[in-house]
């Protein structure tokens, strides 16, 4: 690493790319500038000109965020969004995580343990969209159409991918540590959460972070589960309420931007963790 | 013969089973009654018939369905290819010697973790409002009406919405990509004078793609599901001309009254995603250059 960064500090920056590239970041922040600009105007300065969406407004008022708030009972989706977000997320680490480890370790000598591990990876190829309907059906007739249903699909849904993850990051663990720990008379079961879930940390950050961008900004599941229960999660509240917003649209970017915000906020706190997740997921 | 499981495997046995159940039960449970709900008349309430293959039959005939096959596949494809042509020269670009390099990163990735509901009606505002009154002011006619109005240009406008979400994310895997390629090849390829177009085309791109894999299938998947940017952009208008394969087995299906119908639908859209997954990873697979 050190010989690698001194290597580099001797060549020349290229400062063309820099600046085509800090140019392209318009592109990223444009339509987030707007939304800022017009959430703090008052509708009355929304001309119809550029100047009307894209000016700074004449005062920055809290006003439309304190009454998209109330509009759209910003405090119970929230609430509904972190819950069955980080619940959603503790359970995958430690359900996929076991199940992971149980046919992650059996498999090369299973056929039957090899059987599951295909049968639930292949899962990654069937959509939401294939299964939402009998399973709207379904969620109903077990009294689950609610967020507690939510959860329970999501740690099926985002079972393949992590199963792949956890069994993929496994064999990079050797066995010798487990063999040591049972010659010392542990349970299997000791064994694993004392000495193999611990090592699997780096994994289950990449897990925790795929799963919960997914479920955070997942619309569908919510949609059609959740919809008549009262309980919105934050995009649902945007597609709920997107009819009482009508062509206020200083209290509707207000309402964006407190739907987006808590995403933006724990991608600035956690950047870093973020993108090796992703990485560490896709390339595995 | 039974032999007597040791406590070893009776745990991992115990460890498993929960968990391909709960698999089955919600996931293979579900496509199994998707494709018995096919087979049947069922609007989603009352009573129905058995109707056989009928409505797989008349799939193939309904002009809206093939409407829906055909805009889905269009906008997937013309997203796979914008997207990966765009986080390649993206990726070239945040790889090379660049001040602040884990500052632009880290923006450029911003897209990919908003939600593709939010950004669309913030995308709509501006398709809507903004790109018209610039068309206006420059006196570009095209660009004069809101592109989501006319049905010729409402699938751009999904194209832009989908391709600026999924550029963040098919440029970090190349960047990963990238730096797997080690120094010494380039040093090589220097020495034989091998640079610019060349270069890229005869050293990175064949070592980076894996990458090109899994960025494709990734790509390809994700697009012909398209849904979130559908409903907050256009619901699928105008007359029809945007409605993805998910938003017509969604709406047509929860409340349009063809619950059997739309299953037959998702049934054969699950078999169309499989077999595309399976081929494109075979066709690029096939072409992958080890090191």
């Amino acid at each position: 690493m050190m010989s690698l960064a001194k290597r580099k500090t001797g060549e020349k920056v290229n400062w063309v790319t820099t600046i085509l590239l800090i140019l392209g970041c318009v592109t990223v922040f444009f339509p987030l500038y707007m939304a800022v600009i017009i959430a703090f105007k008052s509708p009355s300065e929304m001309t119809n000109n550029i100047a009307g969406a894209l000016s700074f407004p004449e005062q920055w008022s809290l006003n439309n965020f304190r009454e998209a708030m109330e509009v759209t009972d910003f405090w119970n989706s929230l609430g509904n969004s972190l819950l069955i977000t980080g619940v959603t997320v503790i359970l995958a680490v430690f359900i996929h995580s076991m199940a992971g480890y149980a046919i992650g370790r059996s498999m090369a000598k299973s056929k039957k343990y090899k059987f599951a591990y295909l049968y639930i990876v292949s899962g990654m190829f069937v959509p939401f969209a294939i299964l939402m309907m009998p399973l709207v059906k379904q969620t109903a007739q077990l009294g689950i159409a609610n967020r507690f249903g939510v959860i329970v699909l999501y740690v099926v849904f985002f079972m393949p991918m992590n199963l792949l993850l956890y069994a993929g990051y496994l064999k990079n663990i050797p066995l010798a540590l487990e063999e040591a720990a049972h010659i010392d008379g542990a349970t299997t079961w000791k064994t694993y959460w004392t000495i193999i879930f611990p090592i699997m940390k780096p994994m289950h950050a990449t897990v925790a972070v795929l799963t919960a961008l997914g479920t955070w900004n997942d619309v569908m599941t919510p949609l059609v589960i959740l919809s008549g229960t009262g309980h919105n999660t934050l995009p649902l509240a945007q597609l709920n309420f997107q009819t009482q917003f009508g062509t206020n649209y200083n209290l509707a970017f207000a309402s964006y931007l407190l739907a987006l915000l808590p995403i933006l906020i724990f991608y600035i706190i956690c950047q870093k963790q973020i993108l090796n997740g992703v990485v560490n997921g896709a390339v595995k | 013969m039974k032999k007597k499981m040791t406590e070893r495997q009776r745990t991992l046995l115990l460890m498993t089973a929960p968990v391909v159940i709960l698999f089955f039960c919600f996931n293979t449970l579900p496509l199994l009654k998707g494709f018995y709900y096919g087979l049947t008349n069922f609007k989603g309430y009352g009573s129905y018939d058995f109707v056989g293959l009928r409505n797989f039959v008349d799939l193939f005939q309904d002009a809206r369905v093939g409407k829906s096959y055909l805009f889905t596949f269009q906008y997937a494809i013309v997203c796979t290819i914008l997207v990966n042509v765009i986080s390649l020269i993206l990726a070239l670009g945040l790889n090379s010697k660049i001040k602040g390099k884990s500052i632009l990163r880290g923006i450029y990735f911003i897209p990919n973790v908003l939600g593709g509901l939010v950004i669309g009606y913030i995308f709509g505002f501006i398709f809507t409002y903004i790109l018209p009154t610039l068309g206006q002011m420059m006196g570009i006619g095209f660009l004069s009406d809101s592109l989501l109005s006319k049905s010729s240009t409402a699938w751009i406008g999904i194209v832009i919405v989908g391709a600026w979400q999924s550029v963040a994310m098919n440029t970090i895997i190349y960047i990963a990509g990238l730096q797997t390629v080690p120094e010494d090849v380039y040093e090589a390829g220097a020495i034989d004078g091998v640079t610019g177009w060349n270069k890229f085309k005869s050293i990175t791109f064949p070592l980076i793609m894996p990458f090109f894999t899994i960025n494709m299938v990734l790509c390809m998947k994700n697009f012909l599901m398209v849904f979130d940017q559908i409903m907050s952009l256009t619901k699928g208008g105008p007359s029809q001309s945007t409605e993805s394969i998910s938003y017509l087995i969604y709406n047509n299906g929860m409340s349009g009254g063809q619950f059997g119908f739309q299953s037959a639908n998702a049934f054969v859209f699950f078999v169309v995603i499989v077999v595309i997954s399976v081929l494109q990873m075979r066709f690029l697979g096939s072409r992958e250059e080890q090191l």
